[in-house]
């Protein structure tokens, strides 16, 4: 074993943390927005699995929830969904 | 309403927790899906070691990143030699339980890294490397790479690239290493069955990922995962692992080993705005290039 020089105090070094939304509320670049009918939802986990953000969380009590401050928006969810559970909608921006 | 009942979720839970939402990928990107899988087998007991490719912009700039694991940004051509150096760092200190990944891409592995990645594989590193392949500079803006498959569009190949892709699991399976595993983003189950196995063994382990890239490929975003799965089921992409001298076909593929099985490969190409200037002689130029690597992969699996 070699001696190890310990660094100086964590947070006085220049390294980056993880953060939440690193590159901005990126649900500002969405322009079509993904709807879920939770009735249709089998609670499968497919669109959890493949979301790209991060932003759907399914729970088996209320279904899958989008987070739509981060969801870009890309349609994924809607294309892996196999219940048809998932519809695009035009962002109208309010 | 009758009550949902709970049942065993697909993949760990906490895999929603390592890749935080917010990152700076182009929508629909196949990436951040694959960083996900690699994060529920690893969690934070990794470091990842990154040359110039598209996840060193994904994971963000200086004050945060967009990942909870260690990451090193490093130069090109150096993936494979940095992240040697840091496993090797890590025996000396005697830390056993952290792995190190190099997690790159086409242009960083089959083109610019290639000689670190021999060097790495033939000194049989203590390392994973994961290639994930967009068959493109993505990053630059769509430049022809190596790994371009025969007849895509690129900025630097506006009619057609003639020549066939470079294959790196052959290639580092003619190094003899321990393990090299092709996957698809496609397919996360299994993905993480091979990160699994990778995971439970030493030595330099490859696993080369077929990533499509919506803006690069020419495809509306919405398709990433389809085409994905349409690059297994016409043949085009055989996942298949090797270890202990032998090969597998693994699960997804396995039913395409019988060629009447395959969907055609129109089917592929016609949803990729890249192929648009493909010919029909090319077609069939790719079909005889499919079912070489078949012959070669059926032969390998006996």
């Amino acid at each position: 074993m070699v001696k190890v020089v310990k660094p100086p105090r964590n947070d006085k070094l220049p390294l980056t943390r993880p953060v939440i939304g690193v590159a901005g509320k990126t649900g500002l670049w969405r322009n079509m927005k993904p709807l879920v009918n939770n009735v249709k939802c089998t609670r499968c986990y497919q669109c959890e699995i493949y979301c790209p953000v991060n932003a759907i969380n399914v729970e088996p009590e209320t279904g899958a929830m989008i987070n739509y401050d981060y969801c870009k928006g890309c349609g994924l969810c809607m294309d892996v969904c196999p219940s048809g559970a998932i519809t695009m909608i035009p962002e109208t921006g309010e | 309403m009758s009550k949902i009942e709970t049942r065993k979720l697909p993949l760990p839970h906490d895999a929603r927790d390592k890749l935080l939402p917010g990152d700076a990928a182009c929508p629909g990107c196949p990436i951040p899906i694959a960083l996900k899988v690699v994060s529920a087998v690893f969690g934070e007991k990794a470091i990842l070691v990154i040359p110039a490719c598209c996840t060193s912009v994904i994971l963000g700039t200086y004050p945060g990143q967009a990942i909870k694991t260690s990451v090193i940004h490093v130069p090109f051509a150096s993936a494979a030699a940095v992240a040697s150096g840091v496993s090797q760092a890590l025996r000396t200190r005697g830390i056993k339980d952290v792995h190190v990944i190099a997690w790159a891409g086409d242009g960083g592995t089959a083109d610019i890294g290639v000689a670190s990645v021999s060097g790495a594989a033939e000194r049989n590193e203590d390392i994973i490397y994961i290639m994930y392949d967009n068959e493109a500079y993505m990053n630059t803006g769509i430049q022809r790479s190596s790994s371009t498959p025969r007849g895509a569009w690129t900025t630097t190949t506006p009619t057609g690239k003639i020549e066939n892709k470079k294959d790196m699991a052959r290639i580092l399976i003619a190094h003899g290493v321990p393990y090299v595993a092709t996957a698809s983003v496609g397919y996360p189950h299994d993905l993480y069955g091979k990160l699994q196995r990778a995971r439970s063994m030493s030595g330099f382990r490859f696993i080369h990922i077929h990533a499509p890239c919506p803006p690069g490929w020419r495809f509306d975003p919405q398709y990433t995962v389809r085409v994905a799965k349409l690059a297994v089921e016409t043949g085009l992409w055989v996942l298949y692992e090797y270890y202990d001298g032998k090969l597998t076909v693994s699960g997804p593929s396995r039913p395409y080993m019988d060629p009447a099985k395959r969907k055609p490969i129109e089917e592929y190409l016609k949803i990729q705005g890249r192929f648009r200037v493909i010919t029909d002689e090319l077609i069939n130029e790719i079909k005889k290039y499919v079912n070489e690597n078949w012959y070669w992969i059926t032969k390998m699996s006996r």
